[in-house]
């Protein structure tokens, strides 16, 4: 087994990893840092962000604005120091952003150009045309390579963490081009894998996003926390999941029902007007407007198509011209792979899963129950999204807590020894042989896609948009039968170079768990808030016994464990939770109270 | 009323350098429908024909430059590249031309990563600021100075595509000058005469014969080849104010 000694350990090479990376950097050049990606950095799913990224940038604008639409969107489920902490810090990290070379779309004097998103207030969110995950990453991977002190290990696989004396102490990861394992020590590690959208059937994510670094904390004790909300996108391609950006929506795109009325009007999201009003209507939150998708198809409203029934997300009253300059992307999308011309007709959309609100527990300065054990990004539950993240704030939270898990980790990796190499090593090894055991499996003929399908389906049926406890309880059974039957899993592939069917298998593994500390936190919260919504008497918000976050503890061999830990709220006491006129009906109440 | 599904045939270039000598084709009979693109058949593939095969991919929508191959010989994205544009026919994919394979469709990218670390892609800046003291000013004119050459996602068509790289693989390629054009353009940087050594260089600018075919399968409209002469006019006069400026060309 090959050994690297690095002081910092970075897993995955996306937006937080990078940002990480470069923080650690920063802080002391002497720190020798490892950045472990399954990918070249720039494949990470990073890369596929439309929209926008959230900092505060108009006269109009107010960090509590921010602080405000953030809390309020999360369902008061959020942790109000650390989204004070968040707004204070998005401007600066974006602007930096803009130092490294970010070709942010720009205003005709030459400043950044911001626009809407759902549930802002304000204008605030940056962006690069309709590319700017793309831009962000490109611009992260291509400054981190100033600094001699990343070594990266490109295409590396992460298969465990190394504990020792209840501390971290090092990462064991494969080199998919050889398929041989490699033992990086560090004293700190950063977790920065990103999401676990491929655990649902139609979603909007990459094939990368398969919930690792999740895994990896949840089976050494950390628990996952809020896992239970994960966010429907309203605007996807039928079939495919693909993404059409809010940002449509923000430069005044329409969803229209199959008689070409905007429907969102009836969901308490108006009145409908010509041009976007800042949290009405199109420019509402994801998650309402993706339950007023479900009503709609309830009540016979939508168009039935090959993939599903779907509403219209119509661009056509923007014209060629806007819709090139601003959504070049979107239109490519819209012709190539639908043969539409959005300039000319609507495009048929209908929601798929795009985001995990919940993550790796992690306190406000990033840091994990496990001692050296940091998490940043979309595998992290920093406590900014609550039940529900507004659009733009994820780009943001990969710059902000990156840098923070970086310094933080840089901090804690001068400040402790190295573990004792003998045992790491001895436990590197141990990892290594199980994981050689998944490849070399005899047992049984289960094939790695059908038990990856069943996986996916069955977390459509039961923890959807609207969630039943009977199809829930359903959901968690057919995920133990899964978990049971990937005993039998065969890898075909035996070889070692590029044996991508075994990664299949270790990263289904991955998932299986992911999915379990989703549907077995979905089921026990027994109240609707956010994305997670029921109907089985369980319709309203539950503050007194459901102002809590939800923690998944991993159970070898048995079902997670759930408890609950207590929510932060420093300034906004949980209220009504309103958009369009009724929004604005809300926010003048609720000064007029205040005094 | 039920029809016989379709299927169309895929044929697979194959290769295992713990196996294999040589490549060798493998064709795989794929149901079809004509909303599916090259990567979902050959996903299609490795799920339920042959777990063994393997290929890149992630995004499905063109952005991460992950899955690039020859698709009838033609350097192509597969997930944007369509089955139903050659049904009935047979597809032949290929790993990218010009390109160690390290297996099936798995090229080896070490070469242009070495390339792209090399020519230094990040803003040297001109007049260094703190974030303190807010963005560079960059009106939308000046964006659009380099925007296009920013949007490369690094899928390597153009390599595939260029036959001078096909002769010199150390020549230093399409999008890697591309990129190093991206950031010498940029109203923020003045790293030019850094990176304008390079340019110069035996593996520089110089190779390229304006064949032209880099920027025709560009997938992003990055257009390469427009990147790469503009360079050589800049190496040009590079080249020849050495001879007159005390200071060199381009600083």
């Amino acid at each position: 087994m090959e050994i690297y000694k690095a002081d910092v350990i970075i897993v995955g090479g996306g937006g937080a990893g990078l940002r990480a990376a470069i923080a650690v950097a920063e802080a002391d050049p002497a720190l020798k840092i490892a950045l472990v990606s399954k990918v070249y950095p720039m494949r990470s799913h990073t890369v596929a962000a439309e929209g926008g990224s959230a900092g505060v940038k108009k006269a109009s604008d107010s960090l509590d604005y921010h602080f405000n639409d953030t809390v309020h969107g999360g369902d008061w489920l959020c942790e109000q120091d650390v989204v004070e902490y968040f707004v204070s810090r998005c401007t600066e990290e974006l602007t930096q952003l803009e130092h490294w070379g970010c070709p942010w779309s720009r205003t005709e004097d030459g400043h950044v150009n911001v626009r809407a998103f759902g549930g802002m207030k304000i204008e605030r969110t940056w962006f690069a045309a309709d590319k700017t995950g793309f831009h962000m990453l490109h611009t992260l991977f291509q400054t981190s390579i100033k600094y001699p002190s990343i070594k990266r290990f490109d295409e590396h696989f992460c298969v465990d963490l190394i504990v020792e004396d209840k501390r971290i102490a090092g990462v064991v990861a494969i080199e998919i081009a050889s398929g041989e394992f490699t033992l990086v020590e560090g004293r700190a590690v950063v977790i920065a894998t990103g999401g676990a959208g491929r655990v649902f059937r139609e979603n909007t994510n990459g094939g990368v996003v398969t919930g690792d670094g999740m895994a990896l904390a949840y089976r050494h004790g950390v628990p996952l926390r809020d896992m239970e909300f994960v966010q429907y996108h309203p605007t996807c391609m039928p079939g495919t999941g693909l993404l059409f950006t809010e940002a449509c929506r923000g430069e005044g795109g329409f969803l229209l029902n199959k008689d070409g009325y905007r429907y969102l009007q009836d969901y308490g999201l108006g009145p409908a007007e010509p041009t976007p009003r800042n949290k009405a209507m199109e420019l509402g939150p994801r998650d309402r407007l993706s339950q007023a998708f479900w009503y709609e198809q309830q009540k016979g409203r939508t168009i039935e198509g090959p993939h599903g029934s779907v509403v219209h997300l119509d661009l056509r009253h923007l014209g060629e011209e806007k819709l090139r300059e601003r959504l070049p992307q979107i239109y490519e999308l819209a012709e190539q792979f639908l043969g539409v011309d959005p300039a000319l007709a609507p495009i048929p959309v209908r929601p798929a899963v795009h985001y995990t609100m919940g993550g790796i527990l992690v306190d406000g300065r990033c840091a994990s129950p496990l001692a050296g054990l940091y998490a940043a990004g979309e595998c992290s539950s920093v406590g900014i999204h609550g039940a529900n993240r507004l659009g733009s704030n994820s780009l943001s939270e990969l710059l902000v807590f990156g840098r923070v898990a970086g310094e933080e980790a840089a901090r804690f990796a001068s400040s402790v020894a190295p573990a004792a190499p003998a045992s790491v090593l001895a436990q590197a090894q141990a990892v290594e042989q199980r994981v050689l055991g998944i490849r070399q499996n005899t047992r049984g003929n289960e094939r790695i896609a059908t038990l990856r399908k069943e996986m996916a389906q069955t977390m459509e049926d039961g923890c959807g948009i609207y969630r039943l406890a009977e199809t829930m309880q359903k959901t968690c059974d057919k995920l133990d039968e899964l978990k049971e039957r990937f005993k039998n899993v065969r890898v075909e592939d035996k070889s070692s170079v590029w044996n991508t069917d075994w990664l299949l298998a270790i990263e289904l593994e991955y998932q299986l768990d992911v999915a379990q500390a989703m549907a077995y936190s979905a089921i026990n919260r027994r109240e609707s808030r956010g994305a997670h919504q029921r109907l089985d008497g369980f319709e309203q918000r539950d503050d007194v016994n459901f102002l809590k976050h939800s923690q998944a503890h991993y159970v070898a061999g048995g079902a997670p464990r759930i408890d609950y830990g207590p929510v932060r709220i420093t300034k906004s006491q949980p209220g009504t939770r309103a958009y369009g006129a009724a929004g604005e009906k809300a926010e003048q109440e609720r000064k007029a109270s205040h005094g | 009323m039920a029809e016989h599904p379709k299927t169309i045939e895929i044929e697979v270039l194959r290769y295992h350098p713990e196996k294999d000598k040589t490549p060798h084709t493998q064709v795989f009979e794929v149901p079809f429908t004509d909303d599916m693109s090259v990567l979902q058949g050959v996903q299609y593939i490795k799920d339920y024909l042959d777990g063994s095969l393997s290929f890149r991919w992630s995004c499905r929508m063109a952005i991460c430059g992950s899955c690039g191959m020859m698709i009838n010989g033609i350097p192509s994205l597969s997930c944007q590249t369509f089955l139903r544009d050659y049904y009935p026919a047979r597809v032949r994919v290929e790993a990218l031309a010009h390109f160690p394979i390290e297996r099936d469709l798995v090229i080896g990218m070490e070469g242009f990563i070495d390339k792209l670390e090399s020519i230094q892609p990040y803003i040297i800046p001109k007049e260094p600021r703190t974030p303190a003291q807010g963005e560079y000013l960059q009106t939308p004119e000046q964006l659009a100075q380099y925007e296009q050459f920013s949007s490369c996602i690094n899928c390597l068509l153009c390599y595939a595509a260029c036959p001078q790289f096909g002769l010199n693989p150390s020549f230093i390629g399409p999008a890697a000058t591309a990129l190093l054009h991206r950031y010498n353009v940029d109203s923020r940087d003045g790293g030019k005469a850094e990176r304008m050594e390079l340019i110069n260089s035996e593996e520089g600018v110089f190779n390229c014969t304006a064949v032209g075919y880099c920027s025709e399968v560009c997938p992003k409209h990055v257009d390469p080849a427009n990147a790469v002469n503009q360079n050589k006019t800049n190496s040009a006069a590079d080249y020849f104010l050495r001879f007159l400026s005390p200071k060199g060309g381009a600083k």
